[in-house]
């Protein structure tokens, strides 16, 4: 287990450094100066001098070793030039790479406040959000697709049917819309937005609008996985020797027709912040959604930036986490060498 | 393997596709697998009519509109349906029902040709490395990694925040994500193709490669890629709205079904009519493409007789 632990680990790094390459590229080939958008957040337009300094100050400036290399082969101008563009933007991610590692993701443009420390203060909000989604996408999901696929072929299935498309095709904003108006405008029951400060009525609309579309999926998923697994074998026996269907269904089916579950509801978790971005603004919920809408109007790359590395590790991170889980539940994965064709990726 | 250092890919269908199984040859037609699952199945095929008819509506939006979607009347605001405005009006008095009308051509008219874009641009990514193999792939697999480590939303709206909002930066941002999955899925097509015995009957004849990929495995995988198609229109559709409802995307006054949501917001006590109309128009046409796919889907895959 600790080794396979481990070289899952070890695989992650070239996943990890290309999402950083890809954080620190977009930035940096992203239209418009970035010491000049620094520095124009205020009112007044910045000087050349400042511009000159604030370029200094983020490291935005050719390396003295680059033009020297440059300067070597002067004699073919095009490719000189291209050189030096390639070893400056090489350099300046290797020490833009340091300093991430050192948990160093700069500073906001826009009130100069660490982006690591502005990040971090959002988060919880976001994974209390998104848990509460996760959780309820699982219950209902879980709970629906059993049902429908244990009395497959009746009108319930068949709503259930109903159900899990509707969820896969309404946008979450629509749902959140719809809800307020219902909740909040005609019944009065439940607050319109904000955070409420622990009050947990302000959480329940957000995290239904956020779950729709993963209950959708997981219905399907469920659905499917538990109608695979009554077919089996040892379901029949587990008929055969008595068993009523529910004792069935809960000790025999369930148990097996969730593997699959847990990685989609894995990968899910993703698909989650994502569209917490979207809920978080309707719903002014004050997490990391919310912060990167506003930094992308606001044009503030480096929360953008942070938010990318953010998300990448933490999409990384819980795939393992539910990929360590499967095979611990499941004792059929053998580890090690053997883990291979996981059903991960047939390529 | 670099590919296996993932999980499975975010699900952006919603089923996890096999891709090989998806590919395997079958015995029939995949036109006639069609065909026979719009007769067997009234769901695909209600999904077709409906795709259909937002296509219609599209193309025939100066036909049908009864108003210009941008002339403002400012003294006929915010009100219920009518005779004279079918659907309503807005804030600014405009016409809603013309408005949906022309949001179906802003919405299909970018969500369609990106479609079509990300299948292309997957397909020759996915063929290319595929069948190059060595450094070719391993780069191809790699970055399609990276691009797979990342949510679909997050990073398109990242890249929208790069580039800046707008129309075109939308579709850029959508391609430059969408195509890692696609071109997973046509590599594995391609891997699975070189092993098939009439291709290789096809090479000892001495066919070229580009006959061999137009001629003998196009039209195999074609069957499999209309379903990624109406798959993937169903989430572009919903992309699109999501993002100009974040006012990231198609940007007002052009009508367009999620930027008309965020617009109706404020108005939401006096007239929800607004939020409804708009919010329904996405609803029922991502929902005619996931019946339609749905259906293709199952139609195809051998697994799923029973239906």
């Amino acid at each position: 287990m600790v080794r396979y632990t481990l070289s899952r680990l070890l695989a992650l790094v070239p996943v990890l450094l290309g999402v950083s390459l890809l954080a620190f590229l977009l930035a940096n080939l992203a239209p418009g100066d970035p010491a000049e958008l620094a520095l124009s957040q205020g009112d007044q337009e910045p000087t050349a001098a400042e511009i000159e300094a604030k370029r200094e100050e983020l490291g935005l400036n050719v390396p003295l070793g680059c033009e020297t290399l440059a300067g070597s082969v002067k004699r073919f101008r095009f490719f000189s030039d291209q050189l030096e563009d390639l070893c400056s933007i090489s350099v300046r991610y290797v020490r833009w790479l340091g300093d991430v590692t050192r948990g160093d993701l700069g500073l906001t443009y826009t009130d100069s406040v660490p982006v690591l420390s502005e990040l971090a203060r959002r988060i919880p909000a976001t994974v209390q959000l998104a848990a509460a989604a996760l959780f309820l996408a699982l219950v209902l999901g879980v709970s629906i697709g059993t049902v429908t696929a244990v009395y497959r072929g009746t009108l319930l299935d068949e709503s259930g049917r109903v159900l899990a498309l509707l969820c896969a095709s309404l946008p979450s904003f629509a749902v959140a819309l719809i809800l307020i108006y219902a909740f909040a405008v005609i019944l009065r029951l439940l607050p319109v937005a904000g955070y409420g400060d622990g009050d947990l009525r302000h959480l329940i609309l957000p995290a239904i609008s956020l779950s729709v579309f993963t209950m959708g999926t997981l219905v399907r998923l469920t659905h499917a996985s538990v109608l695979e697994v009554m077919g089996q074998d040892y379901i029949r026996t587990a008929y055969a020797k008595g068993l009523n269907k529910l004792a069935v269904v809960l000790k025999h089916a369930l148990r097996n027709a969730l593997l699959p579950v847990v990685t989609v509801a894995g990968t899910q978790f993703g698909q989650l912040l994502g569209g917490a971005a979207i809920v978080e603004t309707i719903f002014a919920w004050p997490g990391v959604g919310k912060l990167v809408v506003e930094s992308i109007y606001a044009r503030d790359y480096p929360i953008i930036q942070g938010f990318v590395l953010l998300a990448g590790l933490t999409f990384v991170l819980v795939n393992l986490a539910t990929d360590l889980l499967y095979a611990v539940i499941d004792p059929r994965i053998r580890l090690g060498a053997g883990a291979q064709g996981r059903g991960d990726d047939h390529a | 393997m670099p590919s296996r250092v993932l999980p499975a890919a975010p699900a952006s269908t919603t089923e996890t596709l096999q891709d090989e199984e998806l590919f395997a040859v079958g015995e029939h037609s995949p036109w006639r697998a069609a065909l026979r699952v719009l007769q067997a199945d009234r769901a695909a095929l209600a999904g077709l009519i409906l795709l259909g008819l937002f296509v219609v509506i599209a193309i025939a939006a100066p036909l049908i509109a009864p108003y210009d979607p941008l002339a403002i009347h400012l003294s006929d605001k915010l009100q219920g349906p009518s005779a004279r405005y079918p659907l309503g009006t807005d804030q600014l008095g405009r016409d809603l029902a013309s408005r949906l009308i022309y949001g179906t051509r802003s919405t299909l008219g970018s969500a369609i040709p990106t479609t079509i874009g990300l299948l292309l641009i997957g397909l020759v990514i996915g063929t290319t490395a595929g069948y190059l193999g060595g450094w070719v792939d391993r780069v191809v697999v790699g970055s399609v990694d990276v691009l797979l480590a990342l949510p679909r939303l997050i990073l398109s709206l990242t890249l929208v925040g790069f580039l800046g909002p707008s129309l075109q930066s939308l579709l850029i941002a959508i391609i430059a994500v969408g195509w890692a999955d696609h071109a997973r899925i046509f590599r594995a097509a391609t891997l699975a193709a070189r092993e098939w015995e009439f291709v290789l009957a096809a090479r000892a004849l001495g066919a070229s490669d580009l006959r061999i990929m137009a001629r003998h495995i196009l039209p195999n995988v074609i069957g499999p890629i209309v379903v990624l198609a109406t798959l993937d229109l169903g989430h572009i559709i919903l992309m699109i709205s999501s993002l100009s409802f974040l006012g990231l995307g198609i940007q007002p006054p052009t009508p367009e079904w999620g930027a008309m949501l965020n617009d109706a917001r404020t108005y939401l006590e006096q007239a929800p009519h607004l939020v409804l109309l708009p919010g329904l128009c996405i609803l029922l046409s991502v929902l005619a493409c996931n019946l339609l796919g749905d259906g293709l889907r199952a139609a195809l895959d051998p697994r799923s007789r029973h239906r």
